[in-house]
């Protein structure tokens, strides 16, 4: 664990750019993002399918897939240090360590042929050389109960097939945090559960975070869980961010008219039952984008300026922005 | 003939669990649906809510004649349906129809759509090559879709568009009846919206029916005029969608309910966390099958199992809570 105190910046994203280098072209996936995270802090990067949120936090992870996809432009500092000059070696001494990540699918993150408790000692003993068999058993005992598993020494020689997506999903959270890490990147992690294990996951989550101070950015397309779990939300259309700001204020007055009409267009649990406000068209293909407002082709309120150049970021309320011409400072 | 298109009665689905493969013996029933009843009346959608393993996509796969019942009945416009064959067997299939919530692999990929969505009036024998393609440009119309599409593979088309091809072939034979399993949960949140529209004009112009089997329930809010929840392959609440909403009644609808994240924050009242996860189908609590995880458990929850009864007109709970109301 660092030495960092609450409300330090732990995490600090700045104008990065990961592309596609395609035969076909060149995908501007995540193009010019900027955000940061402070020590524990929840940050929601919210988005549809595509606007490129997931290949952000790999970008953070330096794990992109494998088929063109380069970090050009940009700095990822952790802690001061840009990561993304870092070695591999170096890399694999982070990751774990003082950045981790959860994924979606829990299925596919833990390792079917092994046993939880290998896959945990694996994690843990990375971090604790030298540590004997027992002691590190013994962690890894400790690990489960954390993200409370009910009689974790009997689970720990157990398979993940034999355990519930539930379940699984807390052992993949166990392994993401036995290094303690500043950050958790939680990718969509309650996705593919039933919604009371959801809350059971998230409520966990928050626990966690209590015990250890982590700066968590979590991904997702539910505002729900946005409104549960986050302090501060970043929308993301087409690979930039297009408002950031507190949750409290980005559900009462969204600025941005893509935010507005994608908090319009969830069903809602109260009020009048009708129809529901929808977003027409689609987003602009990555290959080729505007040089204006990259949601000027879906906007109702779009103008000729919106077409010309990309809107400047306006500053709208303490720490709220807004990318957007027809937004003006208060 | 009543006025219900479609009558659930008493219907149970009981999986064998086996060991062995030569001398094969039974070790237990996975009691998968237990006793279920309900009806859909025509141009209503019946919304059925659960986790996982409750058992409404086993409803629904019995409902569409992919499973025969164990025990009890359905009932299309009065006639049962089970041991139709040939033609008959035939003629349920054109009215009563289906949507599945992956749009990636529920179309065929080799085919254009235009013939997918073609494929239900050919099987009938609905008409010549003509009169079948005039028909296939209407429904492209009807979703949403240009005419031309039609000469499109599914992998010219987005996830959104799909589920409107999806849509568009299940309308074909004009159904009585649609199953919708979870239609629009793979979609994004802006696409998700257009498709429940889509759903409600067209159940307005063609009223047709919908079973929606969903786990969502604000879809469900918007889209169901009933709603029926189920937990380990029992009904524990169903009631008129408005009237449930403003006045949920059963633990675990409550618990259902509390875990779902409003959007908008500071807004949760009362809110139940369920301890530990859905027991085993294949060994169901005894008594009522949620007092495993129910904050409200009485001595007799684990004996006697409650039954389905009314709390108020059409709104009926099965809890021992409710057992003197």
């Amino acid at each position: 664990m660092s030495d960092t105190s609450p409300g330090d910046t732990v995490l600090e994203v700045r104008d990065l750019h990961t592309h596609f280098f395609l035969r076909r072209g060149v995908v501007k996936a995540v193009d010019g993002v900027s955000f940061s995270l402070k020590r524990g802090e929840v940050l929601g990067l919210v988005g549809e399918s595509g606007c490129g949120k997931s290949l952000t936090a790999l970008s953070l992870m330096r794990l992109l897939p494998k088929g063109g996809a380069r970090t050009i432009k940009g700095e990822v500092l952790l802690g001061g240090e840009n990561i993304l000059q870092h070695t591999p070696a170096e890399m694999r001494e982070i990751r774990g360590r003082r950045i981790s990540m959860v994924l979606q699918d829990p299925q596919t993150s833990l390792n079917p042929v092994f046993s939880v408790g290998d896959q945990l000692r694996e994690a843990i003993e990375r971090r604790r050389k030298g540590a004997s068999l027992s002691e590190i058993m013994k962690e890894a005992v400790a690990a489960l109960r954390r993200v409370e598993i009910a009689a974790p020494e009997q689970r720990i020689g157990q398979y993940p097939h034999q355990m519930s997506g539930g379940m699984k999903q807390r052992v993949v959270g166990a392994i993401a945090i036995s290094g303690e890490p500043e950050v958790l990147i939680a990718d969509e992690p309650t996705t593919a559960l039933d919604v009371t294990i959801q809350l059971q996951y998230l409520k966990l989550l928050k626990r966690l975070q209590a015990e250890n101070g982590m700066a968590i950015l979590f991904i997702t397309h539910d505002f729900g869980v946005v409104g549960r779990m986050c302090d501060r939300v970043a929308v993301m259309y087409a690979g930039r961010i297009v408002e950031c700001g507190p949750v409290k204020q980005i559900f009462e007055a969204p600025q941005h008219p893509y935010t507005r009409a994608l908090i319009a267009s969830v069903p809602k649990m109260t009020g009048p039952v009708g129809r529901l406000t929808t977003i027409e068209g689609q987003p602009p293909s990555l290959m080729d984008l505007p040089v204006g407002c990259r949601f000027a082709s879906r906007c109702a309120l779009v103008e000729q300026r919106c077409l010309d150049a990309y809107p400047r970021s306006v500053r709208v309320g303490a720490a709220h922005t807004a990318d957007c011409w027809k937004v003006s400072p208060p | 003939m009543s006025d219900q298109l479609l009558r659930v009665e008493g219907l149970k689905k009981h999986f064998a669990f086996t060991k062995g493969i030569l001398f094969s013996r039974t070790l237990g029933h996975v009691k998968a649906v237990d006793d279920v009843s309900f009806d859909i009346k025509a141009g209503e959608t019946l919304g059925l809510v659960g986790e996982s393993g409750c058992g409404k996509t086993t409803t629904s796969r019995m409902i569409l004649n992919l499973e025969e019942p164990t025990e009890g009945r359905i009932l299309l416009e009065d006639e049962p349906i089970s041991g139709l064959q040939g033609d008959a067997l035939k003629a349920y299939r054109a009215k009563v129809q289906a949507v599945f919530q992956d749009p990636w692999s529920s179309l065929n990929p080799r085919m254009k759509v235009g013939r997918t969505i073609a494929e239900s009036l050919i099987v009938n024998g609905w008409g010549d090559k003509e009169k079948i393609a005039g028909r296939v440009r209407e429904l492209l119309l009807q979703v949403g879709l240009r005419p031309e599409q039609a000469e499109q593979y599914p992998h010219e088309f987005s996830g959104g568009q799909r589920q409107r091809v999806a849509l568009a072939a299940a309308l074909a034979s004009r159904p009585k009846l649609i199953v919708l399993d979870e239609p629009v949960s793979a979609l994004d949140v802006s696409i998700r919206a257009q498709m429940m529209n889509l759903l409600k004009d067209i159940q307005a112009q063609d009223n047709v029916a919908y079973l929606l089997v969903a786990h969502d329930l604000a879809t469900v809010r918007h889209m169901a005029d009933h709603t029926v929840v189920m937990y380990l392959g029992k009904i524990v609440e169903k009631a008129p969608t408005e009237q449930l909403f403003a006045d949920v009644r059963h633990p675990y609808t409550k618990a259902l309910f509390s875990a779902v994240l409003v959007a908008w924050p500071g807004r949760s009242e009362e809110e139940i966390e369920l301890r530990g996860e859905v027991p085993s189908p294949l060994n169901p609590p005894a008594g009522c099958r949620f007092h495993t995880r129910c904050p409200y458990v009485m001595p007799r929850c684990s004996q006697q199992e409650p039954a389905l009864r009314e709390v108020s007109p059409g709104h009926a709970v099965a809890c021992h809570l409710f057992d003197n109301a």
